[in-house]
């Protein structure tokens, strides 16, 4: 690709409000004329992005160049791109007209090319014949295509577009939708749209960002990213899908589920831990014991319109999801197989949780913000240490007084027999726990780690 | 609801008692002769007076002068206050306000040693002061107010569109900001024009007020040409107030205080 075709480079972008990294260390490419959306969950810093890209917010650190400018310091009044607000922003003390007017008559455009171009923006949302109304009176469908009108008309090289659906009911989104994409082909210009809507995110970009917590998680067309998610959170935020903890046997062999699977991925190494990703369609039911790669019993299965979701109990003591055009009767015995091509495995991001610690005196250790009992056993007090916790040693607890310390569940991911959770912990910093237990999202938990489960060792040559 | 409606009843007495009694016993000895006949004469006697209508004049000569004064001073104060980048800390807006926890004619009597002290003459100059002194705050707080609940996605919209922060001013934060600014208006003229104390303090009776003949005629058991006088100031606010109808519905999200 060419410098040229780049419109929008996002350099090395930090972001804190206070402690809270919002962003961290973002690098990004926007190609001229593309869709770009930025998906996360709320709190990914996705938005922060956009207001980056808009002017708002100033960043920490990093730079943003646009045509091969640099702009970072540029405010937001000079800089040739528009935004479509989430709450859409139209100046309830305008009419329609004078709000999508506002930034021609700034410029001091002639009132007959104002004319002009306000009727012919309006013709493009379809809002002919409302120029005269008060934006207060429109619906909320309306009112967004006043805004993405107010936005367009100043021709700008790239449009913002900020949870521009998010207030509109589901119908009206869909149609939505098709209109925007229809615009962008139709206006050529660069779209820049933020949604926390994964589906939404699919329909409409031609590239696809995935951020969390702060970071680029996968940046990819809609079909890479979601037929080869790079890890556990992309796959499980896009789409259904069944992810499961492997083995990567060999090249082209992984095990998982207690059985094994030809895959079609390589360079894993051979007996390395893996995450698997299958989506539910594209498990297979069969009657031919040739081609049954594992046996299930169905323990529900429920109709979505165009397909059955069943949920089955593999022979193995594991739960998988499956989408299915056709219903299996919930108790019978099925026989299933996935194709090697419909594999995806991804690197384990950790094994372990793994903490820089200190040793603070005899059978005491330090870290995730307080103090730990475990054997110190080789050590001296004051020795910086790696204290690794291997995930299912972690205990969850719903009250405090017992805990070491305490954190809330911000990531739940179902592994086909166990969770996996994520827990931000009041030092800020994040652990990882295997548990049969059933918590939810934002519950407040405490965390107590036996001391036999603490295992220490001499921090790795070079880390600090 | 028959038994809550009675929990209203207290504030019923209250208001009868302190509020629509007084005002029907203005009406009732404005339109009376001092032997307790009916007439006109009172309120007919304040237009061919040509002092009370030169005082009158010159009452709402000063609360426009007042009221411009309030906003001038009083808008750029709501505004840095209400900008979290300027102003981070709640205690300023409560600095602000802090004056009106002193008793108003406590205040005016020490801004009126202040200028004796300082041998600055009585005059216009000090009532334009004392009163700006003591109306100021009513006139930031529902300025503040609507700024600072007013959503910053329009501003952002509109520099989004092109709009220097001048311009952002002027075509989007000020128009914005009216029903507040009407609302201070309301709060500061009013008074102004029925003062009386402040003239009396600050310009050793110099200069008469509208309030200040109402009270002469009254401490002068003038009874009926008072009431008639006081008649005349209420229709003057009652109209005012009516005339502003529509901003004062939307002063109800500007809130006073």
């Amino acid at each position: 690709m060419s410098q040229n075709d780049v419109i929008i480079k996002v350099e090395h972008l930090s972001k804190s409000f206070g402690d809270k990294t919002v962003l961290d260390d973002i690098n990004l490419e926007i190609k001229r004329g593309e869709f770009v959306t930025l998906l996360g969950p709320s709190g990914c810093g996705k938005t922060t992005m956009l207001r980056f890209i808009a002017g708002f917010n100033t960043a920490d650190e990093g730079k943003i160049i646009m045509e091969g400018k640099d702009i970072t310091d540029v405010p937001p009044f000079k800089r040739p791109l528009n935004t479509v607000f989430q709450r859409y922003a139209l100046f309830p003390h305008l009419d329609v007209y004078d709000n999508i007017a506002f930034g021609l008559k700034l410029n001091k455009v002639p009132e007959e090319e104002i004319d002009k171009r306000v009727m012919k923006v309006l013709k493009l949302v379809s809002m002919s014949d409302y120029e005269d109304r008060d934006v207060e009176s429109l619906s909320g469908g309306q009112q967004q295509r006043v805004a993405i009108a107010r936005a367009l008309i100043n021709q700008p090289k790239v449009l913002l577009l900020d949870e521009p659906l998010a207030a509109l009911d589901l119908k009206m989104r869909k149609d939505m939708q098709i209109e925007l994409k229809e615009m962008h082909k139709k206006l050529g210009i660069t779209f820049i749209y933020v949604t926390h809507d994964q589906e939404e995110a699919l329909t409409l970009s031609d590239t696809i960002v995935v951020m969390n917590e702060g970071k680029i998680q996968q940046i990819g067309t809609p079909t890479d990213i979601y037929n080869e998610p790079v890890n556990a959170f992309v796959a499980d935020f896009i789409g259904e899908s069944n992810i499961l903890k492997g083995r990567m046997i060999r090249d082209r062999r992984v095990a998982f589920i207690k059985h094994e699977f030809d895959c079609v991925d390589e360079g894993f190494g051979e007996d390395v831990k893996v995450d698997v990703v299958v989506r539910p369609e594209d498990i297979y039911f069969t009657t031919d014991p040739a081609k049954c790669q594992f046996k299930a019993k169905v323990n529900s299965c429920i109709f979505k319109g165009v397909h059955y979701e069943m949920w089955v109990d593999t022979d193995t003591g594991y739960e998988l999801m499956i989408q299915d055009y056709d219903p299996y009767p919930v108790g019978s015995e099925v026989m299933l197989y996935i194709d090697p091509d419909d594999i995806q495995v991804m690197k384990k991001e950790r094994e372990a949780n793994t903490y820089a610690a200190k040793v603070t005196g005899e059978g005491e250790v330090e870290f995730l913000g307080t103090t730990f009992a475990c054997d110190t056993t080789g050590f001296e007090e004051g020795d910086e240490v790696v204290a690794t916790i291997r995930f299912e040693k972690v205990d969850l607890l719903d009250y405090e007084e017992e805990a070491d310390t305490t954190g809330n569940v911000v990531f739940i991911l179902y592994m086909g027999n166990h969770y996996h959770l994520t827990v931000k912990t009041e030092s800020g910093e994040n652990i990882w726990v295997d548990t049969n237990d059933i918590w939810d999202k934002g519950d407040f938990v405490g965390i107590k780690i036996l001391p036999e489960d603490i295992r220490l060792s001499k921090p790795a040559a070079g880390n600090e | 609801m028959n038994k809550r409606s009675s929990w209203a009843l207290p504030y019923f007495i209250f208001m009868v008692l302190f509020v629509v009694l007084p005002l029907l016993l203005i009406v009732f000895y404005s339109l009376q002769d001092g032997s307790g006949h009916f007439t006109l004469a009172n309120i007919g006697k304040f237009f061919t007076d040509k002092d009370a209508l030169s005082t009158f004049a010159l009452s709402i000569e000063v609360a426009i002068e007042n009221t411009f004064i309030c906003i001038l001073l009083g808008y750029p104060a709501a505004y840095i206050l209400a900008d979290k980048r300027l102003n981070r800390s709640a205690v300023t807006v409560v600095l602000f306000i802090l004056p009106m926890w002193i008793n108003a004619l406590m205040r005016t009597l020490a801004t009126a040693e202040l200028f004796n002290m300082a041998g600055i003459a009585l005059g216009k100059g000090t009532l334009l002061f004392g009163m700006a002194y003591d109306y100021l705050p009513f006139m930031i707080y529902p300025i503040y107010n609507v700024l600072n609940k007013m959503d910053k996605s329009y501003s952002e919209a509109a520099q989004d569109l092109g709009a220097t922060p001048g311009q952002v001013f002027r075509k989007v934060t000020l128009p914005l900001s009216m029903p507040g600014i009407m609302s201070g208006v309301m709060m500061v003229f009013m008074p102004t024009v029925s003062t009386f104390a402040i003239s009396e303090f600050l310009t050793n009776n110099k200069i008469k007020l509208f309030g200040t003949i109402i009270q002469e005629n009254i401490n002068n058991s003038m009874w009926n040409y008072g009431a008639a006088l006081s008649l005349v100031m209420l229709l003057i606010i009652g109209i005012t107030t009516f005339l502003q109808g529509g901003e004062a519905q939307e002063e109800a999200t500007g809130g006073l205080i």
